[in-house]
């Protein structure tokens, strides 16, 4: 890595407690921001299937309205909305070095609260397709729909995993500065599913039921 | 269902393409028996050829394993050259066919004839284009901005793994099963489950899906490397042209991959779970397909063509011994390019049912982009007015590209008319017109490339004179080849057609059959080229490092390169980085000092990822499903075993980087500078008598 003299430096900082790892960290979560500005698109164009499959792919098959409630759907809204404050605290604890003890039990919570989302996530999952007979096999909109929000789910799992191998290395490495720069990054890939499923809960649910 | 579906899924004894020769016999079946028998011998040939020489070793140690984008580079560019053969003997095959086929079947079934469209596409597109230009694109950038690799090296290896595993399922549909025959941008409903049951349209998914991703990271890699590990004193402005035309292919790269993964998962989801994206029932809509893949497939003509761009903005002026002309209107132009390059994908689709308006804001759109392609054509021009060229095969190759573009240029603009679009779409106008901006606009770049940084990559020049039977070769045989297609086309022939009634068509297209065995004679000249300059490389070593009395960074250093490209990183000064330093007499002084230098560590990573990634894609594409687990998860298994390894990289001390680097200083110091006039001869050893 090349050591610029004061880079533009792309994220959290953790200049004050530890300067090399804050200039490690430039071309790495430099580069990991544009993998999420991929992501993101990954996640436009399935928005943009939803939006029009959502007008003229449901056949006769079960519409929003008469699929969606917004119970559970707000349960998981809370439920990732809190684990995004709680990575937010362990974030913090590893910016101000208080120990991997601190940074380990807010990242338990924010997994707990994920696998929760996620227990949530598979059971509405289960309702709809089971329950009330929409798979995604019936309509081009339910086939849009399982889509977009399953690939959110799968994210959020693929993150779990992640975060269960970082508990591991911070086992085997202690907070290390790769292991650091590895947080860093889930963290910034935890916050950006969040800020999907706000697009989610507002298009496909919000929207779909007030339509 | 077999009893051997647990081990062995949909694939059986009469996968083999070779039980069709044998159970019912026909020109077809053979041509595809003696294809699967080529690809067999190939790779058995190629396992004596390692096994004898005893290169297994190195192979595995020196090169798959290897970090070094330079390395990783070259072996890109292999796996493009061996796809092209490929495609290129498809489309003589495919020539030869029609050029038979008036009023007579010919000598292929219709469904051969499909699969030859389709694998002729999709290997060009995504496995010759595409590894070449980033193979290029590899070897340069970084040296041409002073970098010692790229951001992600390992992540880089992974991309070629990626990409060389599709290029192989490829490669196997030839001997197990069928591809498919929905051409290269395989359309739902056609490629649905119901029309297209069976693995051809699955080996098509999978090893698009592999090369698509491949390329994603390359994008990331590449724009990343751009940003952050450019020399000092190298401003965004002071980049050159081939380095800016990599930033904004990355940014495509970044931006239209994404689209072209979600459609082929779509249409994978739609054929393996009975998902409704794009049947004809239950509220399925192909558009949706259609708008996906264009999203991708408009800017992926950028991805093609701007590297090459980069290409001749090197190549031209270091020919015509002068600057570059226009370089900023040059940079405004690639940006503008990339950005309009988003704006357009409908009029793939003019025909396809939206509004007349709607049509034209896209053909405005369309022929908008004429206009910044039109300010590089005539900075290239200017750059040359009052010249003094020197007419190598790269330069050759530049200069047939500008005359033979513009007239792909204007069949463009020609087409980007919807009312001119409904009477020539999917007409072998069509054929004629992207042929005519691909083989110009991205195989000469290519072309182009290689003879120009070949020296650099590897000590030596190629032979000029099969360089310029090639070059012949190619340009005459193209006009041959394409010109009588575009009147084809206005006679109303369709594209993909394996037959004619039409008797009048026989002469253009036994004259284009023609072209199409020239353009075969212009490869082969260019595999002997090879050949005949790696036997007589001492007469064209160039240790010295810059035989082309080149102007940037990347030829700062000897030919071939440390593995560390640079030994001090260099300070730029000025747009012709190398081209000032010699100018003012500090290109070949020694450093200061010296420091130890960090490179990464070799890595079985990528490898290991490809060979999953090549399970993952067979098994998926036969239903073998242990082995689709054991892909996935031997892929993932290496990505966490790796985030373990703390040993990530080694130290070449300070010494050894002196040692070599003063060795080289002195080769050039003992190295006469030659005038321009002898370039092409043996007494060019790499040292340039300044010409600017
Ligand atoms: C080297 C000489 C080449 C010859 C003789 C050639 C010939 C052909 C022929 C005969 C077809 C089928 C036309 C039809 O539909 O009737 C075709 C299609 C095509 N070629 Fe080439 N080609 C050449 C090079 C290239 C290159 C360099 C590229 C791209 C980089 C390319 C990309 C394509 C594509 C995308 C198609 C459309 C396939 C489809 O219909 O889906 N070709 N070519
Ligand atoms: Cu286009």
């Amino acid at each position: 890595m090349s050591a610029q003299t004061d880079p533009l430096y792309p994220g959290m900082t953790l200049e004050a407690a530890d300067r090399d790892s804050h200039d490690a960290a430039e071309p790495v979560i430099f580069g990991f921001w544009i993998f999420l500005m991929s992501d993101l698109l990954l996640f436009a164009v399935l928005f943009a299937t939803y939006a029009a499959m959502s007008t003229h792919g449901q056949a006769d098959a079960p519409g929003p309205r008469e699929l969606f409630e917004l119970g559970s759907i707000f349960i998981e809204t809370m439920l990732l909305l809190g684990s995004t404050f709680t990575f937010g605290m362990a974030s913090l604890a590893m910016k101000y070095d208080q120990g991997a003890g601190a940074v380990v039990f807010w990242m338990v919570v924010t997994g707990l609260l994920g696998a929760g989302f996620l227990g949530f996530e598979i059971s509405d999952f289960y309702q709809f397709a089971v329950i009330e007979g929409a798979p995604p096999q019936a309509s081009g909109f339910l086939s849009s729909f399982y889509a977009l929000v399953a690939t959110h789910g799968l994210h959020v799992a693929s993150a779990l995993v992640w975060m269960v191998v970082m508990f591991v290395q911070i086992a085997v490495f202690g907070l290390s500065r790769e292991v650091k720069l590895r947080i860093m990054r889930l963290a910034l890939f935890w916050h950006m599913l969040d800020v999907v499923w706000v697009g989610i809960f507002t298009f496909v649910f919000l929207f779909g039921v007030v339509q | 269902m077999s009893d051997w579906y647990w081990i062995f899924g949909n694939l059986k004894w009469n996968s083999l393409v070779f039980f069709h020769a044998f159970e019912s016999p026909s020109a077809s079946e053979e041509i595809a028996a003696g294809a699967a028998l080529m690809v067999i011998l190939g790779g058995l040939w190629l396992v004596w050829l390692l096994t004898v020489k005893g290169w297994w070793r190195p192979l595995w140690r020196d090169w798959l394993t290897s970090p070094d984008h330079k390395k990783i580079g070259i072996m890109y560019v292999v796996v493009a050259l061996v796809m092209l053969a490929r495609a290129v003997a498809e489309a003589v095959v495919m020539r030869l066919q029609q050029a038979v086929a008036v009023n007579d079947p010919g000598f292929l079934s219709a469904d051969h004839f499909g699969q030859l469209f389709s694998t002729h596409g999709t290997i060009m597109i995504f496995f010759m284009a595409m590894p070449f230009l980033t193979g290029v694109i590899n070897y340069v950038m970084p040296q041409q901005i002073g970098a010692r690799d790229v951001s992600f090296p390992v992540m880089n290896a992974v991309s070629l793994a990626l990409t060389t595993a599709g290029a192989v399922l490829v490669m196997v549909s030839l001997v197990f099963g069928q591809f498919e025959t929905g051409g290269w941008t395989a359309y739902p409903p056609y490629t649905g489950i119901r029309f297209s049951p069976g693995e051809g349209v699955d080996y098509w998914i999978w090893a698009v899906s592999l090369s698509s991703i491949g390329t994603t990271l390359s994008g990331i890699n590449f724009a990343v490397t751009i940003y952050k590990e450019r020399a000092p004193g190298m401003t965004l402005m002071r980049m050159p042209l081939f380095t800016w035309t990599t930033l904004c292919t990355a940014i495509l790269m970044i931006f239209a991959m994404i689209p072209l993964t979600a459609a082929t998962a779509m249409l994978a989801l739609d054929r393996y779970a009975g998902f409704h994206f794009f049947t004809t029932d239950k509220g399925g809509d192909m558009m949706n397909y259609a708008n996906l893949f264009w999203l991708f497939g408009h800017p992926e003509v950028y991805i093609l063509i701007l590297p090459a761009f980069g290409v001749f903005s090197e190549v031209i002026p270091v020919f015509s011994g002068k600057r570059l002309y226009g370089y900023t209107s040059l940079v405004w132009a690639t940006m503008a390019i990339a950005v309009l390059s988003f704006t357009v994908w409908l009029h793939h689709f003019f025909t396809m049912g939206q509004s007349a308006n709607l049509n034209a804001v896209f053909g405005f759109a369309t022929m908008t982009i004429g206009v910044p392609t039109g300010v590089k054509v005539y900075d290239w021009m200017l750059t040359m007015y009052r010249g003094r060229l020197r007419f190598t095969t790269a330069m050759l190759f530049s200069v047939m590209f500008l005359v033979t573009f513009v007239v792909g240029g204007i069949t463009g603009v020609m087409l980007a008319n919807p009312t001119v679009d409904f009477a020539t779409h999917n007409t072998l106008f069509l054929v004629a017109h992207f042929h005519n901006m691909l083989i110009p606009g991205l195989l000469f770049g290519m072309i182009a490339a290689m003879q120009f940084w070949f020296p650099k990559a590897f000590g030596f020049r190629l032979d000029e004179r099969w360089g310029k039977i090639s070059f012949w070769c190619w340009s005459i045989g193209f006009y041959v080849a394409f010109m009588p297609l575009y009147a084809l086309g206005l006679m109303g022939a369709m594209r993909r057609s394996f037959e004619w009634y039409q008797p009048e068509f026989l002469p253009y297209l036994v004259v284009a059959a023609g072209g199409a065995l020239l353009i075969l004679c212009g490869l082969i000249a260019l595999f002997v080229q090879l050949w005949v300059s790696v036997k007589h490389r001492d007469q064209l070593r160039v240790p010295a490092g810059d035989p082309w009395d080149a102007h940037s960074l990347e030829w700062m250093s000897a030919a071939p390169a440390p593995e560390w490209n640079f030994a001090v990183i260099p300070e730029v000064h000025g747009r012709e980085a190398f081209l000032e330093a010699k100018r003012d007499g500090t290109a070949y002084l020694p450093p200061e000092r010296y420091e130890d230098i960090h490179l990464p560590a070799h890595s079985a990573m990528a490898p290991l990822i490809g060979v999953g990634a090549l399970a993952l894609g067979f098994g998926l594409t036969w239903h073998i499903w242990w082995m689709v687990a054991a892909g996935f998860i031997g892929i993932w298994a290496v990505v966490i075993a790796r985030s373990f390894v703390t040993d990530t990289g080694h130290v070449i001390p300070a010494d050894v980087v002196q040692r070599e680097h003063e060795r080289w200083l002195e080769l050039v110091r003992n190295t006469p500078a030659v005038d321009r006039g002898v370039e092409q001869q043996s007494e060019n050893l790499g040292h340039a008598e300044a010409v600017i």
